[in-house]
């Protein structure tokens, strides 16, 4: 088999800090009194370049979301510091989050007037981002009146309306239905490309980690510590049930469950 | 239907048999994927958009006429012949229980004297503005309130409590501080409105998800933008529950200190026009007061409350699953 696949230590970062999209130095997080319950995150130092597509993989309790908060700003870490030279990141999250007293198109449209556009552009710049996402002529739907697939696409927009250089996303397709899954894995490849935004992705899922990175980034659990990267050469799009990805994906597995075997001694 | 089956099975073993093969190979293999794919894709994702949403139909008039309409009027018209047959039956003397048309012959007496749309007009002006006074108090209280942990446990259970005073009971210390004037009739009103508005909203904001404020702040709504952007908006069903209740709570309470508080120089309200009819053991004239005050109480409800909350509920979907 062609080697679609090459390993780097975790210390290697990609590009220098000064044109990075996201750079975590020495990120340390614990909540509650210092030292009463350990550290939920340790010594995370990674960086993500303009345009690359990182997944961060990892059991329950690794505070995967916990770094995504920090990066979105909405906590801050115990030591270290975080840098977003784009200045703030946009979030996606794994409920759509969408504001249900406004339509699919005002949703879009408040994240643009946050942004201090003016109303007539704040129209055509969310009929825009609709045609992305592929629900143009949805703009006065309400939130209940769309399926699940179609918010978490609405929710999609809402973000990139933020026009921030990195969106996070926590794990924005782990309550969708496989099909629905599949085919918003191919229009987020699509729309990454199209837009060049770079992405912080979480997920627990290595198969769709594989599918959609370029860089697999696996954290330890409790603390959360950086245990492994991989980089993923495989063609973009890449189908789910393709055998490059399901290799690979059989590989992280077992060093995810390696990870999470390890606690049973404490 | 079979033929797209067959190829897409093609495709994929195409894929996967040439992923034993060279990396020439696969890359050609993946870049027909990848036309296949995005041509597939806008109609997979059309085709899945169209099997999960489902249009919500609205009720026809004549449906509305017959669910909502036809059976309180004739809960009415029942309660109004009992009322009729226990006067035929004579279980009451007249003027203890008169019938419904001594009622209705005491109002249409008033209106013939045009006294009764003043009168009505005397009270429902008190109430609106009295009401409104209050949203313009009650607000801000219930967000600091709601906001703020300190001012929360500081006045919170006080607020609370305050509703379960009877507003009437407030009269006789206005009535000492103000005399018998209208700064009277408001304070009570305002005593009886301001702790529900203000409870409604903290009952709102609480009801709140978190997550609504997290999606907020990462999309730049802080501070003051944040409390106009999204959590008056998140807490509107609350809000307009207490709004309600505050309508309710002031009315009521304007009753009170009409009733109490009565005097020549403050004009006829309601309130006062009940004082009067049962000085003059004018039981018709009481009955249709009363059921004056009801009417004004049920068509502020209907015609401002009701077309409110019935929009903000039906535009975050929770209307349709009642039905």
């Amino acid at each position: 088999m062609a080697p679609a696949v090459t390993q780097q230590p975790a210390e290697d970062t990609l590009g220098s800090a000064a044109q990075a999209a996201v750079t975590l130095d020495h990120v340390s997080k614990s909540f509650g009194r210092a030292g009463h319950a350990g550290p939920v995150l340790e010594d995370i130092s990674l960086t993500v370049a303009p345009g690359e597509f990182v997944c961060l993989l990892g059991a329950s309790g690794c505070g995967k979301s916990t770094l995504l908060n920090l990066v979105a700003d909405l906590d801050r870490p115990s030591s270290g510091t975080i840098t977003v030279p784009g200045g703030r990141a946009a979030l996606m999250f794994q409920e759509h989050a969408l504001f249900p007293w406004l339509t699919a198109g005002r949703n879009i449209e408040l994240a643009l007037r946050l942004r201090g556009l003016g109303r007539a552009e704040r129209r055509t710049e969310a009929e825009r981002l609709l045609e992305l996402v592929r629900l143009g002529g949805s703009h006065n739907k309400r939130v209940h009146e769309l399926s699940g697939g179609m918010r978490q696409r609405v929710a999609l927009a809402r973000a990139l309306a933020q026009d921030a250089s990195v969106l996070l996303m926590d794990e924005p397709f782990a309550a969708l239905d496989a099909i629905t899954r599949d085919v918003l894995h191919e229009e987020l490849t699509r729309i990454w490309s199209e837009t060049g935004v770079s992405v912080l992705f979480v997920t627990h899922n290595v198969r769709e980690a594989v599918r959609l990175a370029q860089r697999v980034v696996l954290l330890s659990s409790r603390p959360g510590r950086i245990a492994r990267e991989w980089r993923i050469d495989l063609p973009q799009p890449r189908r789910i049930e393709s055998a490059g990805v399901a290799d690979l994906s059989v590989e992280i597995t077992e060093q995810l469950r390696g990870e999470i075997r390890r606690h049973v001694q404490h | 239907m079979s033929s797209t089956e067959t190829s897409t099975a093609t495709a994929t073993a195409t894929a996967t048999g040439s992923a034993a093969g060279t990396a020439a190979d696969e890359q050609a293999a993946a870049a027909k994927a990848v036309t296949d794919t995005a041509a597939d894709v806008a109609a997979l994702g059309a085709g899945l958009d169209a099997l999960d949403t489902h249009d919500v139909e609205r009720t026809s008039i004549s449906r509305i006429l017959l669910t909502k309409v036809l059976p309180p009027l004739v809960a009415i018209v029942i309660v109004l012949l009992l009322w009729e047959g226990a006067c035929l039956a004579h279980l009451k003397p007249s003027y203890l229980l008169p019938s419904p048309l001594a009622v209705w012959d005491s109002l249409y007496d008033q209106w013939l004297q045009g006294t009764i749309l003043s009168t009505i007009w005397t009270s429902l002006s008190r109430g609106i503005l009295g009401f409104l006074a209050s949203v313009v108090i009650g607000t801000p209280i219930g967000l600091l309130v709601s906001r703020s942990k300190l001012v929360r446990a500081a006045i919170g259970p006080i607020l609370s409590g305050l509703q379960s005073i009877p507003s009437v009971a407030w009269v006789p210390a206005a009535i000492i501080w103000f005399g018998l004037s209208n700064a009277t009739i408001y304070a009570v009103v305002l005593l009886g409105a301001v702790p529900s508005i203000a409870n409604g909203l903290v009952a709102g904001v609480d009801q709140v998800q978190p997550l609504y404020l997290r999606a907020g702040r990462t999309l730049g709504a802080t501070g003051l933008r944040g409390i106009w952007f999204i959590l008056l908006p998140a807490a509107m069903p609350g809000y307009v529950a207490g709004l309600k209740q505050g309508w309710a709570f002031a009315w009521r309470s304007l009753m009170a200190a009409e009733l109490i508080a009565s005097s020549p120089a403050l004009g006829i309200g309601l309130g006062q026009a009940l004082e009067n009819a049962r000085e003059m053991q004018d039981m018709p004239t009481v009955l249709a007061t009363i059921i004056l005050i009801l009417l004004v109480g049920i068509g502020i409800e209907l015609l401002c409350f009701a077309p409110i909350e019935r929009r903000v509920l039906r535009s975050r979907g929770l209307l349709v699953a009642r039905r």
